[in-house]
């Protein structure tokens, strides 16, 4: 078993949170080995951030692969830049409030998940990294949502009011994410 | 899976050297390797030790090479072309015999280059860090649970040869996150027994009926320093019996064998799975210390099967490669594939230029 | 019989090997004087720098490291922070302080380190036989400057005192000689309250030795004694820049 994700938008737009979130529940629910790799430099001070995470019952080769299994795209450059480095029968999550653009290719399957927007209903657009981490464990079911959850607790905000509106936005896109999988 | 945590390679590093028992270290910032003086910034105080952000790399390993003269256990760290203004400072270091830890979190080069991961620094690592025509372990770790072994590991040897120690690791390296086990913390005791051990020499003051700490690195009489260098010559011929790691896969049936070190070497092992899953027979040859060079390991190779060695770096032009043909000895053909500038190796390059050296080209 | 003076013990006997008339000698026999006094002899390690200085590391009996050049403040740094029982001192001229490690030597000030700093200005490179310093005067040949110091080209001599007080953190900075026996006596006072500053725990202390270069300067050590007073001394005036203990 080998997984590649990558996951990519603006910077300011948490998506590194999502993949090291990911990534730290991977580690400590499972055996699996893991990578979390966060491109670094000049692309986290503007233009778009990405980071990739790997998930293998072997030891991990390349931490950054060039070809992906998944890719999670938060914002509209970034589809147009990486939906080419999609596996045929991958999968792109997309969130669909920013992201007009398509895959151009139909070996791939689309999710749309309206992030920004679901992000906005809940008052913050910071948690729309949350949202999305939601959907996609909802769709794929890759790791227990208690799990993941527990993970999003611990390492973000201890304040009261954000351990609220984390889970609000973990179970919203968790749905969201699952009704998609059933359609 | 009960005592594994997630960490960043940097972050990991730094924890290991703290458990190993460095009570100082002294850095400047450059990318990518800041997490390493940053951990240490919130980490030394929590241990009673001691973290100075230097003015320069320069002023930096040349805090350490007072720290390790002190007999303190004690650490920097940089970044390619940061490790370049220290070079003077580990000359010293190894000319005065001063036990001190580096890390190397390589990057793209020549100049200030990229700040991707890259293995253009192995001639500096391996041949010249500085004047003098000295040598170091140099430890190259391929995982980050490899980098907290070594790390820990290079503190003893540094103190075992009051010599310092090379981490040599990558972008890759210090920017990943992946689970790893700490090794056990040294107790309070314990760092202070091991400094203790190190008065004998260090620069710390001694009554008048002791011997003095006297640390040089020079000597007024030319045959005074020559009985030195021969002196370290003999400590690193020792290396090479006694100090070589090596990690060499399925080399008694490979028809071709892969060299590769660090982030290098686990894209390789990781297009090894593949290629042998095809029936392909690959075998590699990873050293885990790239000085001293594992060249014994060059000698299990079957010759008579082996149709090539593929060495695989980040570097180009190659630089180990001199290396390995050196330790191949013109048994066998000697084949590069080869990425640089902050651009990582993919497995798939690998692979394609096995099948092409395999099949002849098939697919 | 009562012996009235003795050599210090921590000069050892060895040939301490400078030029004559050159006052390296004096500073090293007053630091050991004081250390001895101050009953920290067995405590004291030198951070040497490079230059005529390293003629004295076989003649002293203290510990002793010999620093990169220009570095040593640095590496004082890393030895006293991880062993503040021991009395640390850098000794470094002034190609070694003012030019090489002018970095090393205002961040060590300027963090306010708990060091003695011994500072050798004899404005020119003794060791390598006496090319142009930062603190040549105007005027002063040198090997690299044939014609002699021009403003327009080498810019002016750096004071360090005067620099190193511009910075909040040093508690001690004062400007001696050794070119007569008063102001030797006063040299091994400004020496004792550098000392005495570090083991009190009070910070940065920085004594400039105004000395001759005989050798280098071209001159007999007497007539070097004069150039010393009549031109060194009035571009660098001796005396007490700051005492904030």
């Amino acid at each position: 078993m080998e997984l590649n994700l990558m996951v990519a938008g603006f910077g300011g737009q948490g998506v590194m949170m999502v993949g090291k979130l990911l990534s730290q529940a991977t580690c400590d629910s499972t055996d699996y080995n893991v990578t979390f790799f966060p491109s670094y430099g000049a692309q986290q001070r503007g233009g778009t951030a990405n980071c990739y995470v790997v998930i293998s019952d072997h030891e991990v080769g390349s931490p950054k692969p060039n070809i992906v299994d998944q890719l999670i795209v938060m914002n509209d450059v970034s589809m147009v830049k990486f939906r080419t480095n999609v596996k045929s029968g991958g999968i792109i999550f997309t969130n669909s409030s920013l992201v007009k653009s398509g895959a151009e290719r139909d070996d791939v399957t689309v999710v749309p998940i309206p992030v920004t927007e679901m992000a906005m209903e809940l008052g913050s657009l910071k948690v729309l990294n949350i949202v999305m981490l939601g959907a996609y464990i909802g769709y794929t079911q890759l790791i227990d949502e208690n799990l993941v959850l527990d993970c999003i607790l611990r390492l973000l905000g201890k304040k009261p009011e954000f351990i609220e509106l984390n889970k609000k936005a973990f179970s919203m896109g968790l749905e969201a994410g699952k009704k998609a999988k059933a359609a | 899976m009960s005592n594994k945590v997630f960490m960043k390679g940097c972050e990991a590093i730094a924890e290991a050297a703290v458990r190993a028992g460095c009570r100082f270290y002294a850095g400047y910032p450059i990318t990518p390797q800041n997490e390493i003086p940053e951990y240490m910034a919130r980490r030394q105080p929590q241990v009673g030790g001691v973290f100075v952000q230097g003015e320069s790399e320069i002023a930096s390993i040349n805090m350490v090479y007072g720290a390790g003269a002190g007999g303190t256990r004690s650490m920097t760290s940089s970044s390619s072309v940061g490790i370049s203004l220290k070079s003077e400072g580990i000359s010293y270091c190894a000319g005065a015999k001063v036990p001190m830890v580096y890390v190397n979190m390589q990057r793209g080069g020549p100049g200030v280059g990229t700040i991707q991961a890259a293995q253009q620094d192995y001639f500096q690592a391996t041949k010249a860090s500085g004047n003098g025509g000295f040598k170091m372990i140099v430890l190259a770790p391929s995982t980050v649970q490899e980098a907290v072994d070594m790390t820990y590991q290079a503190f003893d040897l540094a103190e075992r040869d009051r010599s310092p120690v090379l981490i040599l690791g990558d972008g890759v390296i210090g920017t990943i996150m992946e689970p790893v086990v700490l090794p056990e913390m040294k107790s309070d005791e314990e760092v202070a027994a091991m400094k203790a051990a190190n008065r004998e020499w260090a620069i710390v003051g001694h009554s008048r009926d002791e011997k003095r700490g006297f640390l040089d690195p020079g000597y007024w009489s030319t045959d005074m320093q020559e009985a030195h260098c021969i002196e370290l010559d003999a400590m690193y011929r020792s290396w090479e019996e006694n100090d070589v790691q090596v990690e060499e896969l399925s080399l008694d049936d490979a028809e071709l064998v892969f060299v590769a070190y660090g982030t290098s070497a686990r894209i390789a092992r990781s297009a090894i799975e593949l290629l042998r899953a095809d029936g392909l027979k690959v075998g590699m040859i990873r050293p885990k210390t790239l000085s001293p060079f594992p060249v014994k390991s060059f000698d299990k190779i079957n010759y008579q099967l082996c149709k090539c060695i593929l060495d695989i770096e980040m570097s180009i032009p190659a630089q180990m490669l001199f290396d390995v043909r050196l330790a191949v000895k013109e048994r066998c053909a000697v084949d590069t594939c080869l990425r640089s500038g902050g651009n990582l190796i993919e497995r798939d390059d690998i692979i394609r230029k096995a099948r092409e050296i395999l099949n002849g080209g098939a697919e | 019989m009562e012996a009235v003076y003795t050599r210090t013990n921590t000069l050892n006997g060895n040939l301490l090997g400078f030029c004559p008339g050159c006052m390296h000698g004096t500073t090293f026999k007053l630091i050991g004087e004081v250390l001895e006094e101050l009953g920290v002899d067995s405590k004291a390690s030198c951070v040497l720098a490079i230059g005529c200085c390293g003629l004295a590391q076989e003649a002293v009996s203290y510990d002793l490291a010999t620093a990169p050049h220009g570095r040593a403040a640095a590496a004082a740094t890393g030895l006293k922070r991880t062993n503040p029982d021991t009395i640390v001192f850098t000794y470094q001229g002034d190609g070694d302080l003012a030019s090489i490690g002018l970095a090393e030597t205002i961040h060590a000030a300027n963090r306010g380190e708990n060091i003695t700093v011994i500072f050798i200005n004899n404005g020119i490179y003794g060791m390598t036989g006496g090319q142009l310093a930062p603190t040549t005067l105007v005027g002063m040949k040198a090997t690299t400057a044939p014609g002699g110091r021009d403003p327009k080209q080498h810019g002016y001599p750096l004071h360090m005192a005067e620099i190193i007080n511009q910075l909040v953190a040093p508690v001690y900075i004062e400007r001696v000689s050794c070119n007569n026996p008063a102001n030797v006596r006063k040299a091994k006072n400004a020496i004792r309250k550098a000392f005495q500053n570090q083991i009190d725990g009070k910070g940065y202390s920085f004594v400039e030795v105004m000395t001759s270069c005989p050798t280098n300067w071209g001159l007999s050590p007497e007539k070097s004694l004069k150039f010393l007073e009549e031109n060194m001394m009035k571009e660098f005036p001796l005396g007490v820049i700051r005492d904030n203990r």
